[in-house]
C-alpha cells in the first residue's frame, strides 16, 4: 500500500519535471506533413535540375541574382525550397495549436518559447554558414551543411520537446555527412532528410504521443 | 524502518514534492507558473512555499515586472541536495 504512495510521488516528480521544462504539444502529425511538402518539394527539384542538365547551365551566386527567371534553375529551386518550408512551417504551427488546445496548454509558454530558441540559434548559424558557401561557389557543400546545422538545431532543441526530436536530427545530420562524400546527389539527400525521415519520426511521434 | 526515516519530512507532501521538482529542473519559477503547473489555490502554495523556504531549500526574490509585484522561487544547493537524497530514498523504497 504505501510503495504505491511512494511510487505515485516518483510519478508526479517525473511528470512535474517534464510538464516543467519540455513543451509536449509539439504535434508529430505536422512532422509527417512537412515530410510529404518536402517530398513534393524533391519532385519538383528533380524536373528543374533535369532540365537544366539539358540546357547545359551551370550555377553561381552571381548568375543566380541576375539571369531571369526560366533559365535560372537556382532560383526555381529556391522558391521551391521556401514554399515547402513555409507550408511545413504554418502546418506545425496550426497543428500544435489544436494540439495544445486539446491538451489545454497554451501554444505560447516559457517552454515553447525556449523550444523555439534553442532551434533557431544553429539553424540560423547554419544558415549564414551556407550563405558563405554560396558566396565562394561551394554549391555542392549547401545541401550537406543545411543538413547537417538541421540535425544539430533539432539535437539542440530536442531536450525541451519531445525526445524523438533527437533521433531525427541525428538522422539528419548522419546524412548531412554522407551526402558530403556524395557532391551532386544533394537533391536525394535532402528528400531523404527532410522528407523521408520527418515522415518516419513524424509518425513515430504522432502513435507515440498525439493520441 | 531505516529506509522510511531517510525521508524527508520536508517534502512529506504533494505540493511540497511539487514545488522541488519544477525548481531543480528550472532556474526559477514564478507563483503564477507554479500555480499552473501545481494546479493549487494561491493560499495552498503560498504556506508550502512558505515550508521550504524556512528549511532553505529554496530562496525567494521579490520584484517589480512593469509595477507588478512578481515573486520568483529558487531552489537552493541544500535543498537541490535533500531532494536528491529524498529521490534515492524513495527508488529504494520502491525497488523494495
Amino acid at each position: 500500500m504505501t510503495t504505491d504512495k511512494y511510487l505515485d510521488d516518483i510519478k508526479e516528480i517525473k511528470s512535474l519535471m517534464n510538464k516543467s521544462t519540455r513543451f509536449i504539444s509539439l504535434s508529430g502529425m505536422s512532422g509527417v506533413m512537412a515530410g510529404i511538402y518536402a517530398l513534393i518539394g524533391g519532385i519538383f527539384g528533380y524536373f528543374i535540375i533535369e532540365k537544366a542538365r539539358e540546357n547545359g547551365t551551370r550555377d553561381t551566386l552571381s548568375r543566380l541574382t541576375t539571369t531571369p527567371w526560366d533559365q535560372n534553375p537556382s532560383l526555381q529551386i529556391l522558391v521551391v525550397a521556401a514554399i515547402v518550408l513555409f507550408m511545413a512551417v504554418l502546418t506545425a504551427f496550426f497543428l500544435t495549436k489544436a494540439k495544445a488546445l486539446k491538451h489545454k496548454q497554451k501554444v505560447w509558454t516559457k517552454q515553447s518559447i525556449r523550444l523555439v530558441v534553442n532551434f533557431m540559434v544553429p539553424l540560423h548559424i547554419g544558415a549564414l554558414f551556407t550563405l558563405a558557401l554560396l558566396q565562394y561557389n561551394l554549391i555542392g557543400l549547401v545541401a550537406p551543411a543545411m543538413l547537417v546545422f538541421y540535425g544539430l538545431a533539432c539535437i539542440n532543441a530536442a531536450q525541451f520537446t519531445l525526445g524523438t526530436v533527437k533521433y531525427l536530427g541525428l538522422s539528419c545530420a548522419i546524412l548531412g555527412l554522407i551526402n558530403t562524400q556524395f557532391i551532386g546527389y544533394g537533391l536525394y539527400f535532402w528528400t531523404a532528410g527532410f522528407g523521408l525521415c520527418h515522415i518516419i519520426y513524424g509518425a513515430v511521434m504522432y502513435y507515440k504521443y498525439d493520441k | 524502518m531505516s529506509l522510511i526515516n531517510k525521508l524527508n519530512k520536508a517534502f512529506d507532501h504533494r505540493i511540497r514534492l511539487g514545488i522541488m521538482s519544477v525548481l531543480v529542473v528550472n532556474d526559477h519559477a514564478d507563483f503564477k507558473e507554479l500555480k499552473e503547473l501545481l494546479d493549487v489555490t494561491d493560499g495552498n502554495l503560498a504556506s508550502h512555499a512558505k515550508a521550504l523556504e524556512k528549511e532553505a531549500y529554496i530562496r525567494v526574490e521579490k520584484s517589480f515586472i512593469s509595477r507588478k509585484p512578481n515573486t520568483k522561487y529558487i531552489a537552493t544547493d541544500l535543498g537541490k541536495l535533500e531532494f536528491k537524497k529524498h529521490i534515492e530514498a524513495l527508488e529504494k523504497l520502491i525497488s523494495g
